[in-house]
């Protein structure tokens, strides 16, 4: 299926992403790795503690990557998993531009942009955490919850998952992220430490995100929708006065 | 909405600018929603940088539709209630307003889209976005065509 060499791209400032030979970074996500863990040294009631923060896509409840996707090859599943579509996907990678993460990784030369103009137009596919929905479907819980060995994610409905957030807020005196970031997050974490300070301790960069505050980035746009319901109306309201004053 | 003689046009010189300035940005702004710009250099091009920036042609595409909307609503009651007495839809003007209509239901749909909370399926969103830029493409063909050869939307009875 992954072509090599890969057809050449037009223009050639068009950059390659290739992790097929290094399948085994987990220190940052790839297109083969959508989940790592960050770590964080951090003073928690005078003491160096090590935080380890696992990073994959938070699934927000309105998710850019899903709706600016201008195929709709990225997709929001009705229990709020948001995924990408490796059929259709082709590869542009606006989904990592508009995520306010930059979570989406592209692997050049596969999907379906090699069936029609690969020069010219896409350039792979675009892979990023599903949350494992075919396991979810299945009633298994996400590969990374049995994964895990300290135990620390809980899956279930949004609401639950957020009063239970907040009871652990609560009971550690601690902070919680995800719950507001980019209009609210199907992922939700909860600290001891405020979540400035843990962005400050983690590495960030490509593949590496942030734990900064993020506005609600879909919001803007949608404001202007009810101006849309508005705008007909006033050009019927328009139309309409012409007429009675010429009738007049 | 005639390109032809000031003397057979149904619409104000301000009225057919606003028009085409209007479907201008909205053109520019919709190709921006796919991700080209940047990789054929016009967003390198001074001035057009926005062209890269997705949020933005995001927000003028709405904008610009803001205003589509108002003109295209206005443009199509004026006709039923004044215009229609004295000139008539030709074929060409037919064509371009079921085109638009089809845009613009695609479009309205599109927006609903993207409100936080909306669940349409992914096989009818991907056909929301294919009929948009198809139905995009085949008016700017047939407004091109209609430019060219001076045809106009709307002819005297």
């Amino acid at each position: 299926m992954r072509q090599k060499p890969f057809p050449k791209m037009v223009p050639n400032r068009v950059p390659i992403e290739d992790w097929s030979e290094k399948k085994d970074v987990n220190d940052r996500l790839t297109p083969y790795n959508w989940l790592f863990i960050q770590h964080a040294e951090v003073e928690i009631n005078g003491a160096e503690t090590e935080l380890t923060i696992p990073r994959r896509c938070m699934h927000c409840v309105n998710p850019p990557c899903v709706k600016l996707c201008p195929w709709g090859a990225a997709k929001q599943l009705e229990n709020g998993i948001s995924r990408i579509d490796s059929d259709i996907c082709l590869g542009g990678s606006k989904c990592r531009k508009v995520c306010p993460w930059h979570i989406p990784q592209r692997q050049t030369g596969t999907g379906l942009y090699l069936d029609f103009l690969p020069s010219m137009a896409g350039n792979g596919v675009m892979y990023k955490c599903d949350r494992c929905y075919n396991r979810i479907a299945d009633g298994e819980v996400p590969a990374c919850i049995q994964a895990c060995p300290e135990d620390v994610q809980t899956i279930g409905p949004r609401d639950e998952i957020l009063q239970k957030a907040h009871a652990l807020a609560a009971e550690i005196n601690g902070y919680i992220y995800g719950e507001n970031e980019n209009g609210g997050t199907n992922t939700i974490y909860v600290s001891p430490v405020p979540f400035e300070e843990l962005n400050k301790a983690i590495d960030k960069g490509k593949g590496k995100p942030h734990l900064k505050p993020v506005e609600d980035t879909m919001a803007q746009a949608n404001n202007l929708a009810v101006a849309m319901l508005v705008a007909p109306i006033a050009g019927i309201a328009a139309a309409v006065g012409k007429f009675y004053k010429r009738t007049k | 909405m005639d390109h032809g003689q000031s003397n057979t046009s149904a619409i104000s010189l301000p009225g057919r600018w606003f028009y085409l300035i209007t479907v201008f940005f909205l053109t520019l702004s919709g190709f921006g929603q796919m991700p080209i710009f940047k990789r054929y250099y016009i967003a390198d091009i001074p001035g057009l940088g926005w062209l890269a920036e997705f949020f933005i042609t995001h927000y003028i595409h709405y904008l610009a539709a803001i205003l589509f909307l108002a003109f295209a609503a206005y443009m199509l009651i004026d006709y039923l209630l004044s215009k229609r007495k004295s000139r008539q839809m030709t074929a060409n003007g037919y064509v371009r307003s079921v085109l638009l209509a089809g845009i613009l239901a695609s479009g309205i749909f599109l927006v609903i889209r993207n409100l936080a909370g909306s669940n349409f399926s992914s096989g009818f969103i991907i056909f929301l976005d294919l009929c948009h830029l198809g139905l995009v493409m085949a008016f700017l063909f047939v407004s091109l065509y209609c430019l060219v050869s001076k045809k106009h939307w709307t002819t005297v009875r």
